[in-house]
């Protein structure tokens, strides 16, 4: 055929990683269109963020320079991580910050998976929750009204996996049990919520919650919008545990039967270790998505990361430099996301690996 | 388990040990547990309704409603009562989900393809943008698209990429049809023409079967889908109109228009979720096994035709389940309009939540309608789906 000989230009020359670039004309045509867009992107992109871009200084500086404002971030990077919060607290989120950031280092190693990590991180969040509240111990106060900036994003995001964690697991055998109550109980819970956006969810939370309880008594917004995500993170968990559940042989429960293990001994020691190894990779992504979705609390008057960046906007001082805090903010929540992503593909070959072996 | 037969002196060691009654009583409990927290939520309501003076009940939908919305597909005007509000509310929501989904299948289907594409340049390009459509906050996406929109040009500098296309700071002008005769006969001609290319289409299979030689028809089919419109326009006593976007004064008059709140929503959502559909595409394609390829290239068929006859298909199978569940996602996303200030379905309750004080009732109303939405596509999903199941016969 005619396109044959076509569609392979000379290419011996060529190292053999660069072979499937240049391997017919359609390809050489793909490649060169591909290498003038992304040229284009790095210089535009070089001069707009490196170049051109203003490291220190002040708005006066940003305005006369064409590339992008960085000192406006740098001027209100403490503002994006404490918030509100009483200047003199602001020691306390640091070190809480730390606290939770080694806290997920440590759960990141498989050998320190274990009934002692959780014991650790449900210290960790009684001791943090006490500590950033202060009024005891010679703490001054910080009430859950100032929190906000990163370490309510961090906060909200971790607590409602720990609660949506267990919740989630008693509605996914919920909805596998044999008791018709039960079973019809839990799908009306899980779909109700699958169902409904989010941000419903949050409105119920901080406009129904209210209503719903008894005279006197309040609740900070930042309780019910932890609420709220516990209530949508368990729905989300419940349906991948089901499918880790549901993957587990027969075969594993009758034989622990046989070994006269009782049917919560069977299910404790035998079915739950290989049905949670079995779903690993569907949680991290729901614990990415849980983490990208704590924004959302900005529009029920929570200020978290995003929430700070958006209230930054409309300091009269530094006007106008919305993409600056919006890239800054991107790069940040791309950063965490990623790296749980690759972490979820590294955790995937690691159990597949030792599954074959 | 088979109950054991009762024995004749039925102690309660045994009732308890039978795990039949364990289980009737157990779900009893938890049905008196459910029943005693809701009754304690209603008394807690309904004795903070009464305090706050609140109103009860769906009356209040019939009132009018008072407030302007920016833009309705359904007319609308402060006159109209509550109830309009929301539906037209609930308009805004279908448009951008029904328009959202059409075109992330669109841009995931090409994605999706790209991303296997032999040339690993292209390939990772798309892995970058996936990456970045995946790993970014969609509520930040969208006040990023947002922001940028309302920074553009004013309409006298509105940026125009094509003639009569006018993107500026009041949103996209699009041209649009004049809805007259012409355009009904064009549009007459345009379904005229596609019963040509199927009867075409049947004609040339049916000669391929007889005689193994598959006749050209694509030139004739598109030379009638070109010509069929175009004599329809011409039958017509009103020529088909283009309604042209023109600038008078401070903006723009005639065409379609698009309001930056639209496009922003519209544009985030698509540019997020397609992220999401490109990776499913890929791993749908990447499921179908490569002896499929091999057989259709040893039957001598062009790359387009194994991709669009023997992939496609199969791999529809595996895309369609986690597909329903992305289409499904949209439409509950497309409810972060209200923090871009688009009308939807949420932006609308929570005004109308703050007019009336009635949340209990708006909630519900809205909830209902997203589940009811939601319901729908899972349902046209499953038709789709079982529809591509039975064609492995």
């Amino acid at each position: 055929m005619e396109t044959a000989t076509l569609s392979r230009p000379t290419s011996g020359w060529l190292p053999e990683g660069l072979k499937p670039l240049f391997s017919s004309w359609a390809n050489i045509a793909i490649t060169a269109v591909c290498t003038a867009f992304t040229l284009w992107l790095a210089a535009k992109l070089y001069a707009w963020g490196w170049a051109e871009a203003v490291f220190r200084g002040d708005a006066a500086a940003c305005r006369a320079a064409s590339g992008a404002c960085w000192a406006f971030i740098a001027d209100k990077l403490d503002f994006f991580i404490f918030g509100f919060v009483p200047e003199a607290a602001h020691w306390r989120v640091g070190l809480v910050l730390c606290l939770i950031t080694a806290m997920i280092g440590a759960s990141l190693y498989r050998a320190f998976w274990g009934r002692s990590l959780l014991l650790a991180w449900v210290a960790v969040l009684v001791f943090t929750a006490l500590f950033l509240q202060g009024g005891a111990f010679g703490l001054t106060p910080a009430p859950l009204r100032t929190w906000s900036g990163l370490v309510v994003t961090v906060w909200i995001a971790v607590v409602a996996l720990a609660t949506a964690y267990p919740l989630g697991l008693i509605l996914a055998l919920g909805r596998l049990s044999q008791m018709r109550v039960v079973r019809l109980l839990s799908i009306a819970w899980i779909e109700l919520i699958r169902g409904v956006p989010l941000i419903s969810i949050l409105f119920l939370a901080s406009i129904m919650v209210p209503l719903f309880l008894p005279e006197g008594v309040e609740l900070e917004v930042l309780v019910r919008a932890q609420v709220g995500f516990t209530i949508f993170g368990s729905a989300y968990l419940a349906e991948i545990f089901r499918a880790g559940l549901q993957s587990v042989p027969r075969g594993q429960s009758e034989g622990a039967s046989s070994l006269a293990l009782t049917r919560w001994q069977a299910l404790r020691l035998v079915i739950l270790p290989q049905a949670l190894k079995a779903v690993i990779p569907a949680q991290v992504n729901t614990f990415i998505m849980i983490f990208k979705d704590t924004s959302l609390v900005l529009v029920i008057g929570v200020f978290d990361l995003l929430g700070t960046f958006k209230a930054s906007l409309s300091d009269p001082a530094w006007l106008g430099f919305s993409t600056e805090a919006y890239v800054a903010g991107a790069l940040f929540y791309f950063a965490v996301c990623f790296a749980m992503s690759l972490y979820s593909r590294h955790l995937e070959a690691a159990l597949s690996r030792g599954h074959q072996k | 388990m088979t109950p054991v037969a009762p024995a004749r002196s039925r102690d309660l060691a045994s009732l308890w040990n039978d795990i039949g009654v364990r289980k009737v009583a157990f779900q009893a409990v938890l049905v008196a547990c459910v029943a005693a927290i809701v009754f304690i939520l209603w008394w807690n309501a309904s004795g903070n309704i009464a305090r706050r003076g609140l109103e009860v009940g769906f009356a209040f939908l019939s009132k009018t409603a008072n407030f302007a919305i920016g833009e309705s597909v359904i007319s609308y005007s402060p006159a109209d009562t509550y109830a309009r509000a929301l539906l037209a509310g609930l308009s805004n929501t279908v448009v951008i989900a029904i328009s959202g989904c059409l075109l992330t299948t669109v841009f995931g289907v090409l994605f999706g393809i790209l991303r296997l594409s032999p040339n690993p340049f292209l390939s990772r390009l798309v892995g970058v943008y996936v990456e970045i459509g995946r790993n970014v906050p969609l509520l930040l996406q969208l006040f990023f698209w947002y922001s940028l929109c309302t920074r553009l040009n004013g309409p006298r500098q509105a940026t125009s990429p094509l003639p009569g296309v006018f993107l500026s700071n009041r949103g996209l002008r699009l041209p649009s049809f004049v809805a007259n005769d012409g355009l009904l006969f064009a549009a007459l001609g345009f379904f005229f023409a596609g019963i040509v290319w199927l009867v075409l289409r049947a004609w040339a299979r049916r000669l391929q079967e007889r005689t193994g030689q598959r006749p050209r028809i694509m030139p004739w089919g598109l030379a009638v889908l070109v010509l069929a419109p175009l004599a329809g326009a011409h039958l017509a006593t009103n020529p088909i109109a283009v309604d042209m976007p023109e600038l008078q004064g401070f903006n723009f008059v005639g065409g379609q228009e698009f309001s930056p709140e639209f496009v922003a929503l519209l544009f985030g959502l698509v540019f997020y979720t397609t992220a999401f559909v490109t990776e499913i595409v890929r791993g749908g394609i990447q499921s179908v096994s490569k002896g499929q390829w091999e057989a259709a290239r040893s039957l001598g068929l062009p790359a387009g035709s194994i991709m669009r006859l023997v992939i496609l298909p199969q791999a529809m199978r595996t895309i369609i389940p986690p597909l329903a569940s992305q289409y499904i996602n949209l439409t509950k996303n497309s409810s972060l309009a209200v923090a871009i200030g688009f009308p939807d379905l949420i932006n609308i309750s929570n005004t109308v939540i703050n007019q009336t004080g009635q949340a209990l009732e708006v909630i519900f109303i809205f909830m209902g309608s997203y589940l009811a939405v939601n319901l729908l596509i899972s349902a046209l999903m499953n038709r789709l789906n079982a529809a591509f199941l039975a064609k492995e016969g």
